[in-house]
């Protein structure tokens, strides 16, 4: 943990808006979201349908 | 997010507010397979975390404070039930099929194609820790503050963290993409494995949110 400590935050990689990201910084966010979209797999989708019927026990 | 409410004993919760409850939930499930996709690497191993999340989540849906969020409640669950299972060794052995696996993306717009599949599988060299922070932060889009709540640990924490990751990330991207596997994956692995170890078997599992 105190390793951490020691990290200074490169210009380049700086997270803060104003600082240019790295061109992958984008991608990690499409990454996500990607997955955001995918439709919901049928398992999941039973799954919750199986809340349901519990919600209404 | 809201303010914390001040914390009340647990009361059944009317029909109404399970159907809140749900809805909200499955609201948020989008999110958990991404976040799960991002930690394990494997969707179907990341749908198996989702999928016991959700029952953890339904289980436990008295202690949701309502009006706070549930992306953040929930992503506490599955993190913990991440970490347990990598203590279990569920993970373990899987690295060559993660490297292997290709998450293809279509590239969004007319960028050149970012090698969406190189990213990943370089997130999955970070140690886990870094590896959530910057899922968190850089993805999920969550502040430091609230990635700090959901890992438990110091916002300055999540920032160097973060920090960390980015920087390894850049490197990784800019020599060409993730490591070669067969070079150095193993001992990546070990790495991520050892670090593991250390936080499953520290303070690594964080309370659900109020």
């Amino acid at each position: 943990m105190a390793q951490e400590q020691q990290m200074a935050v490169h210009g380049k990689a700086k997270g803060t808006t104003g600082g240019r990201k790295p061109e992958w910084a984008q991608g990690l966010k499409r990454l996500y979201d990607s997955v955001v979209e995918e439709p919901l797999p049928d398992d999941l989708a039973a799954l919750l349908a199986r809340l349901d019927e519990e919600g209404q026990a | 997010m809201k303010a914390a409410a001040p914390t009340r004993p647990p009361v059944a919760r009317s029909a109404e507010d399970r159907a809140a409850f749900k809805r909200d939930l499955a609201a948020v499930v989008p999110h958990l397979r991404a976040f799960a996709r991002g930690l394990c690497g494997r969707p179907d191993m990341a749908d198996d975390l989702v999928q016991e999340t959700m029952l953890k989540a339904w289980a436990a849906q008295d202690r949701f404070e309502p009006g706070t969020s549930m992306r953040a409640w929930t992503f506490v669950i599955l993190r913990n039930i991440f970490l347990t299972d990598m203590r279990r060794n569920r993970f373990r052995g899987e690295y060559d099929e993660l490297v292997a696996e290709r998450i293809l993306v279509e590239p969004a717009g007319q960028e050149a194609p970012l090698h969406l599949a190189d990213l990943h599988n370089a997130l999955l060299l970070l140690p886990p820790e870094r590896r959530e922070a910057v899922l968190l932060v850089g993805a999920g889009g969550f502040s430091y503050e609230e990635a700090a709540a959901i890992c438990g640990c110091a916002v300055g924490t999540i920032k160097s963290r973060v920090g960390r990751a980015r920087a390894a990330l850049s490197q990784m991207i800019e020599a060409g993409g993730a490591p070669d596997a067969d070079r150095h994956g193993k001992e990546a692995h070990a790495a991520i494995m050892d670090e593991l170890d250390m936080i499953a078997a520290g303070e690594g599992l964080t309370e659900p949110l109020r």
